[in-house]
């Protein structure tokens, strides 16, 4: 009976158990052990895995100073001296993803021990890390807690293994654009025909190679004359007249609202609040300004540093809310620009 | 939104406090924000401070807006 295989869980504050967005500045800390869903891996991982302790870091700080954050995390990482790490599940939290793969990465480079994590697949921080850490395609909620731990303890224990982790869709972990060459049973000649003659009669085909979507817009030329030009505000920061007439949701935004601002000059707590749910309200609640920056761009525009502003504000909250819904929102507030004549927009996000 | 806004043909500035979230999706002039719950803001300060540092960041973003870029450019600090 060898020593059991000593790993280490990272968590973010809230399922550290630390707290919710209140705690999100929480520096890194370590707890020997499981924590939270930790137990739960560490019943899937069985008798072979110890999770000798929890590494827990708070959204916040660890984005908002992310190399320093990664040292000191891994380091305490490294003090357990595991021989593999979990970071997660961030399902679809931003930061927390965020904060998953780049310490991942870092363990993998720095420490040369398999590290896995998992989030769902519309996370930012897939672009960022799905190339240089696996990667577990999660639920976008805790609703698929179990069953990203069981395909993230059965992918960290096959690399700790050193056994051959097979295809994305065999082992559960999201493409990373990797090519591996093997010997095909036909000639590249005669299944290009085989899939055009396919192709042709309508039958379903299975492409060798997905073409990359390289979905960048081109830079817009500057603005000419800010001094004549119309801006206009948005925000996915959730700032919305007070009692959210439109019933903003606080994640997973289904609509944006359109606010009038014609003549107003200042928002207040008592005129407007938050509707977003993943950050903490408390400052931009106590001053709306903090997050739509309305009192600024009003002396600007009576300077004459811009030509007017906007009388219509747009505000979303960008909590887990789909690339696909951002995309809509986005058409439908153009139109409403294109015609209105707007030359340029700011906007504000958490 | 920042990039489908600009595809609509209107120049478009975000200022984000999670810049590598920005340039993943896709935004081209990006003003970095002071923190994730008060990007334009800053509690500690007191209420003229603040003003002055979100008028700060504004008017940086105008700038932004004001200047010829190539690709994706985050103006960072002065």
């Amino acid at each position: 009976m060898g020593a059991r295989i000593k790993a280490v869980h990272y968590l973010n504050q809230f399922f550290g158990q630390i707290g919710g967005e209140d705690k999100a500045d929480t520096g890194p800390t370590r707890r020997d052990g499981a924590v939270g869903p930790g137990a739960l891996f560490q019943r899937i991982l069985g008798s072979e895995v110890e999770i000798v302790g929890t590494v827990i870091c708070g959204d916040n700080y660890f984005n908002e100073r992310m190399e320093q954050a990664t040292e000191a995390v891994l380091s305490l990482i490294e003090g357990y001296g595991p021989e593999l790490v979990l970071a997660g599940p961030a399902f679809n939290a931003g930061r927390y993803g965020i904060a998953c793969g780049s310490i991942c990465e870092a363990v993998e480079r720095r420490l040369g021990i398999p590290a896995v994590a998992g989030m769902f697949p519309e996370n930012p921080a897939v672009e960022l890390y799905k190339k240089s850490v696996y990667l577990v395609g999660t639920q976008a909620t805790t609703l698929g807690m179990k069953d990203a731990a069981q395909k993230m303890a059965r992918l960290v224990l096959k690399l700790a293994r050193g056994e051959p982790v097979g295809s994305p869709e065999e082992e559960g972990y999201i493409p990373r654009g990797i090519r591996k060459n093997y010997f095909a049973g036909e000639t590249g000649a005669a299944r290009a025909v085989e899939m055009l003659l396919r192709k042709i009669k309508g039958e379903p085909f299975i492409t060798e190679y997905p073409m990359p979507i390289f979905d960048r817009v081109a830079p817009l030329p500057p603005v000419d004359r800010l001094g004549e030009a119309t801006i206009a505000l948005i925000t996915s920061g959730g700032i919305v007249p007070m009692g959210n007439p439109d019933r903003i949701e606080s994640s997973s935004a289904s609509k944006f609202g359109r606010y009038d601002i014609g003549g107003v000059d200042r928002l207040t707590p008592e005129s407007h609040e938050t509707a977003h749910g993943g950050y903490d309200p408390t400052y931009a609640n106590a001053d709306p300004h903090r997050v739509l920056p309305l009192d600024v761009v009003r002396d600007l525009e009576r300077e004459g540093v811009i030509g007017k502003l906007y009388p219509y504000y747009y505000a979303t909250v960008g909590n887990g809310t789909s690339v696909a819904s951002a995309r809509t929102f986005a058409h439908e507030i153009a139109k409403d620009l294109i015609r209105d004549g707007v030359q340029a927009v700011i906007i504000s996000s958490t | 939104m920042a990039k489908e806004i600009e595809r609509a043909g209107i120049p478009t500035v975000h200022i984000c406090s999670i810049v590598p979230i920005s340039k993943t999706v896709g935004a081209n002039r990006i003003v970095p924000a002071i923190a994730i719950p008060h990007p334009l803001g800053d509690p500690s300060k007191s209420k003229e401070e603040e003003k002055a540092l979100r008028r700060r960041l504004v008017e940086k973003a105008l700038r932004a807006l004001g200047t010829k870029i190539e690709g994706q450019k985050v103006f960072e600090e002065d």
